[in-house]
């Protein structure tokens, strides 16, 4: 029980793979995690996330390499009660309400965290007395989250928490997710949304196509990654001027719309915006996840070069 | 690592679904009653009816009330349940230790309440054989324990309804549940022996011989169970391996 006083203090992921068929769901991942940290696996889907949870877990055997949690092999921490988790996918058994389902989960684990905590804790107090068959979708993924959460363990693995969650339903989330980490537990999730691994990570490991393709603090991955699209309707615009402007990375047309590529979005907008006064419908975003990791890794035809940040 | 609340919950689910109760408990009686209060006074392969077919009432009661596991299991793993199970410290053993804990108190109850009826419709055994009868009951359940399981890992929960039924009625039937046998002699009764169902039934008779089974009921038992816990097994396997 005493995790983190074992020889092997944290998580070690070593030359881990799995291939499915034809498909290399992942390709020879390292990973070190320190006790209490909390990581993001960042990527889109089809990148790995889930098999590498999967195999961390114990529920999928990797074809080569090693996992190691608090010096242990997964099956062994899973009995331990070290590792809790919450799978991507996943309905509750029904007949029973929340609490008891609850209670029924933590009487499983050596030493579960008191079910009323729980309860609090992740929202579900309030509907305690339904029977799970009876939920919504944010409330029953809130119940699993309560699922994972009961057990109290030194590592907790999340496996996309916040998919079935609204805007409401993740801000609850997350603020229940910070208050366990803060009492020193090991939290690895999986995303797809760079914003909520930057919110609420100290780290965010990048990966796509199976393998680690950044690993570093939130803001030196956002930087690599983070940028904006910004799109108008001017019609007739001269695209090489628009490209010229500052901030502007490159610049696009689709009909009457531009599409402008900024690594400085606030720098492109001014101008835009001060030289293009028939601008209309303009609209930021974030650029998606997918062109980032494409841009990643295609960079210099070879994607073996993580970026690894001096740690 | 299993614990006592674990079960409970299990337990307590199922008397919250009726048709588990309905078909283990309530039909089984239901019939009995129907049936045996015409027949009450005729005998049948040797004993009174009534008491015969409170045998062949309880082995039904019970089948039902143990392989319809089954479908419980197919149900949590087709809803990913059994995966959120896995990585929790219960181990596969105790999963289904509490799933079969839990039939088997469904029997008890079945039985029990069969032994009631039985008596109401003049059934009268001394306290040794209404135990011996009990037991023997028990007993001869082992490999529709194992069915339930197995059935649970081969099929999908939309599948598994009319597969258990199906299974229940059929081997029931055959094993003489009903209040006939289809031969009582010649071949097809060979084959009706060799069925577990057939000496569940049996019970009712062999409980006023006092010596159990004969040797060839114990076999049949013990072989059933023997070939459905490797396959069992096997399934259990190449479920997990997969999801």
């Amino acid at each position: 029980m005493a995790a983190d006083t074992t020889s092997g203090g944290g998580i070690t992921l070593a030359g881990l793979s799995k291939s499915y068929g034809a498909v290399r769901a992942v390709r020879s991942i390292d990973l070190t995690i320190a006790a209490g940290e909390t990581v993001a696996l960042l990527g889109p889907n089809g990148a790995g996330k889930s098999t590498t949870i999967d195999m961390m877990l114990g529920l999928t055997r990797p074809d080569s390499g090693r996992i190691s949690l608090f010096g242990m092999p997964p099956a062994e921490a899973v009995a331990a009660g070290v590792v809790g988790g919450m799978l991507q996918t996943g309905s509750l058994i029904p007949h029973l309400s929340v609490r008891e389902l609850i209670t029924m989960v933590a009487s499983l684990y050596p030493r579960p965290l008191p079910v009323d905590e729980v309860l609090q804790l992740t929202g579900t107090a309030e509907f305690a007395g339904r029977p799970t068959g009876k939920l919504s979708g944010g409330q029953a993924q809130r119940v699993r989250f309560a699922v994972a959460l009961v057990a109290n363990s030194d590592l907790l693995l999340l496996d996309e928490p916040t998919s079935a969650l609204d805007v409401e339903g993740r801000r609850e989330f997350w603020a229940s997710m910070r208050a366990v980490a803060a009492q020193g537990k090991t939290v690895v999730f999986a995303t797809h949304y760079l914003e909520e691994a930057d919110s609420y990570a100290d780290r965010i490991v990048l990966i796509a196509q199976g393998r680690i393709v950044a690993d570093g603090s939130p803001a030196r991955i956002k930087a690599r990654v983070g940028g904006r699209t910004i799109r108008a309707t001017l019609p007739g615009a001269d695209l090489a001027r628009l490209a010229a402007l500052p901030g502007v990375a490159s610049a696009d047309r689709r009909g009457d719309t531009v599409i402008i590529s900024s690594a400085a979005p606030e720098a492109a907008l001014r101008a835009l915006l001060d030289q293009y006064h028939a601008a209309r419908d303009v609209e930021v975003r974030g650029s998606g996840l997918e062109e980032a990791f494409l841009a990643l890794t295609t960079d210099d035809g070879d994607a073996a070069l993580p970026v690894q940040e001096v740690r | 690592m299993t614990s006592m609340t674990y079960v409970r919950y299990e337990v307590v689910r199922n008397f919250r679904v009726w048709q588990f109760v309905f078909f283990a408990l309530a039909w089984p009686i239901i019939v009995f009653f129907t049936v045996t209060s015409a027949n009450r006074h005729a005998t049948f392969d040797g004993i009174g009816f009534p008491l015969y077919f409170m045998a062949g009432m309880a082995a039904m009661g019970t089948i039902s009330g143990v392989v319809s596991r089954g479908s419980l299991i197919a149900a949590e793993r087709s809803i990913g349940w059994t995966r959120q199970m896995r990585i929790t410290p219960l181990r596969a053993g105790a999963y289904f230790g509490a799933k079969v804990l839990c039939g088997y108190l469904m029997a008890l109850l079945t039985v029990g309440a069969m032994c009631l009826a039985g008596a109401m419709m003049g059934v009268r055994l001394s306290a040794g054989h209404w135990l011996a009868f009990a037991g023997l009951l028990l007993v001869g359940l082992v490999p529709f324990a194992v069915l339930g399981i197995l059935l649970g890992h081969l099929l999908k929960p939309e599948a598994l309804l009319p597969a258990v039924a199906g299974t229940t009625t059929l081997l029931a039937l055959l094993g003489g549940a009903y209040g006939f046998l289809v031969a009582t002699s010649g071949p097809v009764f060979e084959v009706i022996r060799a069925l577990p169902s057939y000496w569940l039934v049996q019970a009712g008779k062999t409980a006023l011989g006092h010596g159990g089974w004969p040797a060839e009921g114990w076999i049949v038992i013990a072989a059933w169970t023997a070939v459905l816990v490797p396959l069992t097994v096997l399934a259990y396997r190449r479920d997990t391996s997969r999801v």
